[in-house]
């Protein structure tokens, strides 16, 4: 029974997949009389777009939400079926019902395969969308977004069947890495993209359907630092579950943002009817994962309490906390619109100041306690164990932040604060390195480098994890530097007119005009020099599209390698006498932010490298559990 | 129209045939499902499992500096007493059978 419901998951994987490729050849082929072709793309649109056009709309979204959720669903199961063959009778149906829900939609609410008399050309892509960008980012979004479902599915299993040891936690774990990266991944692409394409000069913006996918991020974050306490401890078995239920949760809540219409954001791109299908969901999901834990309380309780405040699970304790802390507060920001519109017919606002001020309350302790937990020991460390373990990062810390005092950068006390934190986490992390290859080598007498790769070898995990870490430290680098050093200048200019910021000298040399494929392309020439001296011709304006009669902002960026900072140049308006609106921004040090994302990667595929040694030890646990032992006579 | 419901109709006989297979066919030996006393037995295992990472995990925090040697010597008493304790649950539970 068990095997033909999975092999049903599979069929239903097989026949999402038939329907999506169905669909993306009636666009090559401009099959107009596909309502959803006809109004998401013409035959002008460039190939790679008509291809990417599948999930430019709701309906071909909700169709790839329900093709990764069957893919990564049967994959789970197929790959899993030993490890957690106990909890796999629960775990299909959970996961059979999602995907149902997700099959009726498009079914019968939103379908992407109505059909009208055909008209002569399609009304093309909103043009916002017509970005490279646009072929990667949904896809890894929702790569990330919909396997949460898997994790959340194991972890309802194990309740359902009362099997609370730790194999359900192993597969959640690793399911909840790979889900964690690819949000992680495809949230700084959305971030690249907005950077590079949307024409306002930052690359987040707080948007609501933004935060959708940032606090199932911090939540999952939240549970991938304690699903370690519980694997070396068996504690915060409680505290584990609810955040796998809290992070699905949080996905479904993000997805309703963004395919309800319920919000203005530059992500909604259509008012529909399935918001209401997917609150039901919502309440479904949240109080029927909360009533099941409340009924388990007593199955995952254990009587391990925390030994002392000053170790390495009261670290990720903390971390917690604050991870969780800050979702639940954007969660408030995203939701407190939503609820003064329904509530007391009033339109509110949440802006940046809000969830800017909570990251520096919340992200600032986070950024500190991820230099302090990896030097402390788990279960009690002595204030001398830690004044000594934490005296090198911290010394090296003081010293760059006095030094960054003197240098001038006291303008922003939360940067100095920020650069601090981050050199004291940079510290750490090479201490940590540093001292665990020693250990190794003092063990094994290994070389120096058969050390170092016997280290990471041995606990991929927590050296994956460090590495992320460095992708955090290199992310707050930039984030801060952008933000709080960055320099704006808008002014008009006419033809020969120059504008300046922070060392860097635009003039306007004149505008050219040309045709493209299916776009026009206004461009400003700017003479970008610095202290004097000419660095280059950079070009910035407006794309117009013809077809879907669209303006978009072709943003000019010149990175200066040397001075570690990104100028961007944004043609807000042109003229007709000829003279240009011209917004000049520095950005010092954004490119780490890119940066980061691919040590992140580095990182996660460190930590999510299959473990042998994982393996053979469950396999040997499983069967010691199973195998009758011998009486001895 | 006829093309696309061919095709359509042979891949719901397809799935079908896929999805019942398992229901006809001979049932294969699978990995048992747990009794309560093999998910006891488990739990005993995992608990002998995170004592023996434990003690591995407080030596290299040892050696790595994060535990004084005043720290070590405390910590390490009780976590071998345990270790010993869930080896013997376990040694009573074989017995028992």
């Amino acid at each position: 029974m068990l095997e033909s419901a999975v092999n049903a998951l599979v069929s239903a994987f097989i026949g999402t997949a038939l329907a999506a490729a169905t669909l993306v050849l009636a666009f090559v082929r401009h099959d107009f009389s596909l309502s959803y072709v006809a109004n998401h793309s013409s035959r002008e649109l460039p190939l790679g777009y008509t291809l990417a056009a599948l999930w430019s709309g709701q309906e071909g979204s909700l169709l790839l939400w329900l093709l990764v959720l069957t893919g990564v669903g049967a994959a789970a199961l197929l790959l899993n079926r030993r490890l957690v063959v106990d909890v796999l009778p629960w775990t299909v149906p959970i996961l059979a019902g999602i995907a149902a829900f997700f099959a009726l939609i498009p079914n019968v609410v939103a379908s992407p395969f109505g059909t009208q008399p055909a008209p002569l050309n399609g009304v093309g892509m909103n043009a916002s969308l017509q970005n490279p960008y646009m072929m990667i980012h949904p896809p890894v979004l929702y790569l990330g977004y919909v396997s949460l479902a898997i994790p959340f599915a194991f972890a309802m299993a194990a309740l359902l069947s009362r099997r609370v040891d730790e194999r359900w936690i192993v597969a959640s774990r690793r399911w909840t890495l790979f889900s964690w990266t690819f949000l992680g991944i495809a949230i700084l692409i959305g971030a690249k993209w907005a950077y590079e394409s949307i024409g306002w000069g930052g690359y987040y913006a707080w948007d609501p359907v933004e935060n959708a996918a940032l606090m199932p991020w911090l939540a999952a974050t939240a549970f991938l630092h304690s699903v370690m306490v519980q694997e070396k401890k068996n504690m915060l078995r409680v505290w584990n579950v609810v955040l796998i239920a809290l992070t699905f949760s949080l996905t479904l809540f993000g997805t309703f943002l963004t395919r309800s219409g319920a919000i203005n954001s530059i992500h909604s791109f259509s008012q529909s009817s399935i918001g209401g299908w997917f609150l039901a969901l919502i309440v479904v999901v949240a109080s029927g994962s909360a009533l099941l834990i409340l009924t388990r309380l007593d199955d995952l309780r254990t009587p391990t309490r925390f030994e002392s405040l000053a170790s390495r699970e009261a670290a990720f304790l903390y971390n917690n906390l604050l991870l969780v802390a800050f979702a639940l507060t954007m969660l408030w920001g995203v939701a407190f619109p939503l609820l003064s519109e329904a509530l007391r017919g009033e339109a509110v606002t949440v802006g940046p100041p809000y969830y800017n001020f909570f990251l520096k309350v919340f992200g600032l302790p986070l950024l500190l306690l991820m230099g302090i937990g990896p030097l402390l020991a788990w279960r009690r460390a002595s204030l001398r164990s830690v004044a000594r373990a934490a005296a090198w990062p911290f010394l090296l810390a003081v010293a760059v932040g006095a030094m960054l005092l003197v240098a001038g950068a006291g303008s922003s006390p939360p940067g100095v604060i920020a650069y601090t934190f981050a050199t004291f986490v940079t510290g750490a992390i090479v201490l940590e390195f540093w001292r665990g290859t020693r250990a190794r080598r003092d063990l094994d007498g290994s070389s120096w480098a058969g050390a170092f790769s016997s280290l990471v070898a041995r606990n991929r995990r927590r050296y994956g994890g460090y590495i992320s870490h460095a992708a955090v430290v290199l992310l707050a680098i930039g984030v801060v530097g952008s933000s709080a050093y960055g320099s704006t200048v808008t002014k008009t200019l006419a033809p020969g007119d120059s504008t300046s910021a922070a060392g860097y000298s635009a003039t306007y040399l004149g505008t050219t005009f040309e045709r493209g494929a299916n776009h026009d392309e206004l461009r400003g020439q700017f003479l970008l020099s610095y202290g004097g001296e000419s660095v280059g011709v950079v070009a910035a304006g407006k794309n117009h599209y013809n077809v879907e009669q669209f303006f978009s902002t072709a943003v000019g960026i010149h990175t200066d390698w040397l001075r570690a900072a990104d100028v961007m140049l944004i043609g807000d308006q042109f003229n007709p006498d000829g003279s240009v609106v011209l917004k000049l921004a520095v950005n010092p040090l954004i490119g780490l932010i890119w940066l980061a994302g691919i040590v992140f990667l580095v990182g996660s595929v460190v930590a999510m490298w299959p473990d042998a040694r994982e393996q053979r030890q469950l396999a040997r646990r499983s069967f010691e559990a199973h195998v009758v032992p011998v009486r001895a006579r | 129209m006829i093309l696309p419901t061919i095709l359509v109709l042979t891949f719901a006989v397809a799935a079908l045939l896929y999805v019942t297979r398992p229901l006809l066919a001979a049932p294969e030996p699978r990995p048992p499902i747990g009794s309560d006393a093999m998910s006891r037995r488990l739990a005993l295992v995992e608990e002998r499992d995170r004592a023996v990472a434990a003690l591995r995990e407080l030596e290299f925090d040892h050696r790595t500096g994060k535990l004084s040697e005043r720290d070590y010597r405390e910590l390490i008493g009780p976590l071998r007493h345990r270790a010993v304790e869930t080896l013997r649950a376990l040694e009573l539970g074989d017995r028992e059978g």
